[in-house]
């Protein structure tokens, strides 16, 4: 579904990412771990074309959208819950998800919205709070939610649990595990928790200083040797 | 007091041009935070297109007032926003990923370009227009003979004025297209991330802003039936002084410093010196600036992250 192949990605002069490739078939949760500054969120937003891939390909669905501008490869059916949330503060969270179905039918509004509020209950009571007065449990929720209002067949999820308390985080691997079961959603994510997130992925990538190094099913990565002494011991929570 | 109401009046009639102007100020430096010291020549060459499809209409025999107004301010409309999206195109998109200044200087360039190319195809002489709507009547009148005569003109400018405001005003705060304007505001990254075209969006505010300045600079052709290739520097000016006086990025508050502005200029007009207007609109620029910078209705810099 997604295929991404050698890409390289500039900031600049700096190489960010040095010929990535990465597969995420159909239905699949794959997650992708590493150390700050390895280039995760890098890799998200190159998909997303901001900044584009300078160098390789990137394919969603058979099209080619390496150097499409973002709202065009937005529109194909990807969303992006991005690093540190990106709520819109001054606007209410009701208006913050009616922006995530931007590019959605309208017909299908009040449904998604409906399905938003089931997996976030805290949303519905908070529709009328603008959005920099939430909590940062709740602006993830709505970072996830407003994603889901597009109806994407491709979920990207930068970091969901950073910086939220262990409870907040069950409950949002738990409502990321719906999601891909119940709606089909496929999800393309990258963590630093890595222990819950290689159990609640099929396989996952490792990535270090702008490469993969590593790849396998969630099962293998957790019971590898070099991941175990990387990101799993003394990291754990 | 019946002096006092007739300035209010007049104030009013004032205020209502400046807070059009001033709106497309407030909205362009909300997306881009960039003051686009351009705007005034729209608002210049709106009252210019006024004044030649006047005169064309004139010559064709269209002398039904309705009619001829609504012809005028939809070619004034037309025109300045064919002017403000061209703007933005050649001059500050081209700029926009490089350094906050040279976006600033692109702006006065920009401007002097205008002001320059008016004169050079119109010519530099005040250009005149027949009164197009007359009459009026008194509300008031002293024993010693001073009426209080309110025009229609002056009714038909505040109404206007308050009929756009608060079209404008839903418009940005129910509509799709007005989300995607305050998501671009707020965060350029995101909104492209949810599928805003955000160029497009910025292109529109500039779109939005010009018709809006094309519509008081026929008001301004109407009121006082004179314009010149250089009205737009100082009425410029003076809206972007009432954009910082409501708050710069503020709607209401453009709306209100420009009523603001309005008065205070008349009073002062009125009851001290006439000769020292300007000096009493720039005087607040200056005190706001100190005391205030966030205006009236403006947010602080620092935000909560």
């Amino acid at each position: 579904m997604l295929k991404i192949t050698d890409v390289h990605t500039y900031y600049g002069a700096i190489e960010a990412l040095k010929g990535v490739d990465i597969d995420v078939h159909q239905g699949e949760i794959v997650t992708l771990i590493g150390a700050n500054g390895a280039g995760k969120t890098t890799l998200l937003m190159t998909v997303c074309g901001r900044p584009p891939a300078r160098f390789g390909h990137i394919w969603f669905d058979g099209v080619e959208i390496t150097r499409r501008p973002t709202f065009e490869i937005i529109r194909l059916g990807i969303a992006q819950s991005p690093e540190g949330r990106r709520i819109f503060p001054r606007m209410t969270v009701f208006e913050n998800l009616q922006l995530g179905a931007l590019t959605a039918d309208k017909s299908g509004f009040a449904d998604s919205l409906e399905r938003v509020y089931t997996l976030f209950p805290i949303l519905k009571q908070r529709a009328d709070q603008r959005g920099g007065t939430l909590s940062g449990g709740e602006q993830q929720m709505l970072s996830i939610g407003r994603a889901l209002m597009s109806r994407p067949r491709l979920l990207l999820l930068d970091e969901p649990s950073l910086g939220l308390a262990p409870m907040i985080v069950k409950q949002i691997f738990r409502v990321v595990e719906e999601i891909n079961r119940d709606s089909g959603v496929t999800i393309f994510m990258v963590e630093q928790n890595a222990h819950l997130s290689l159990k609640l992925a099929h396989r996952g990538y490792v990535m270090v200083n702008g490469r993969i190094e590593l790849t396998g099913t969630g099962a293998e990565l957790l019971a590898n040797e070099e991941v175990r002494a990387a990101y799993l011991e003394g990291g754990r929570h | 007091m019946e002096y006092f109401v007739d300035q209010l009046i007049n104030g009013l009639t004032l205020g209502a041009i400046y807070g059009l102007i001033a709106i497309g100020y407030t909205m362009v430096y909300g997306i881009i935070g960039m003051i686009n010291f351009a705007h005034g020549e729209i608002y210049m060459i709106g009252a210019f297109v006024a004044v030649i499809s006047f005169t064309i209409l004139g010559l064709l025999g269209i002398t039904w007032v309705p009619l001829a107004v609504l012809v005028v301010l939809a070619m004034a409309m037309i025109f300045t926003s064919v002017y403000g999206w061209t703007i933005e195109r050649v001059a500050y998109r081209p700029v926009r990923a490089s350094f906050r200044l040279a976006a600033l200087i692109s702006a006065i360039g920009m401007s002097i370009f205008l002001q320059n190319y008016v004169q050079l195809v119109q010519g530099a002489r005040v250009k005149p227009i027949q009164p197009v709507i007359e009459g009026g009547f008194v509300i008031m009148e002293r024993a010693d003979g001073f009426a209080v005569n309110v025009s229609y003109l002056k009714i038909i400018i505040i109404c206007l004025t308050l009929f756009l405001m608060v079209a404008f005003w839903r418009l940005i705060t129910t509509t799709e297209l007005g989300r995607c304007q305050r998501a671009c505001e707020q965060d350029k990254v995101m909104a492209g991330l949810l599928g805003v075209d955000v160029d497009r969006t910025i292109s529109l505010t500039f779109v939005m802003g010009a018709a809006l300045a094309g519509v008081a600079g026929v008001m301004t052709t109407m009121y006082y039936g004179v314009v010149d290739f250089y009205i737009g520097f100082l009425a410029g000016i003076k809206a972007f002084t009432a954009a910082v006086l409501g708050g710069i990025g503020s709607l209401p508050g453009a709306m209100l410093g420009g009523l603001l502005i309005g008065l205070i200029e008349a009073f002062w007009s009125a009851y001290f010196t006439i000769e020292y207007k300007d000096v009493a609109a720039f005087s607040i620029l200056v005190l706001v600036l100190i005391f205030r910078p966030s205006g009236l209705f403006g947010r602080p810099e620092i935000e909560k992250v």
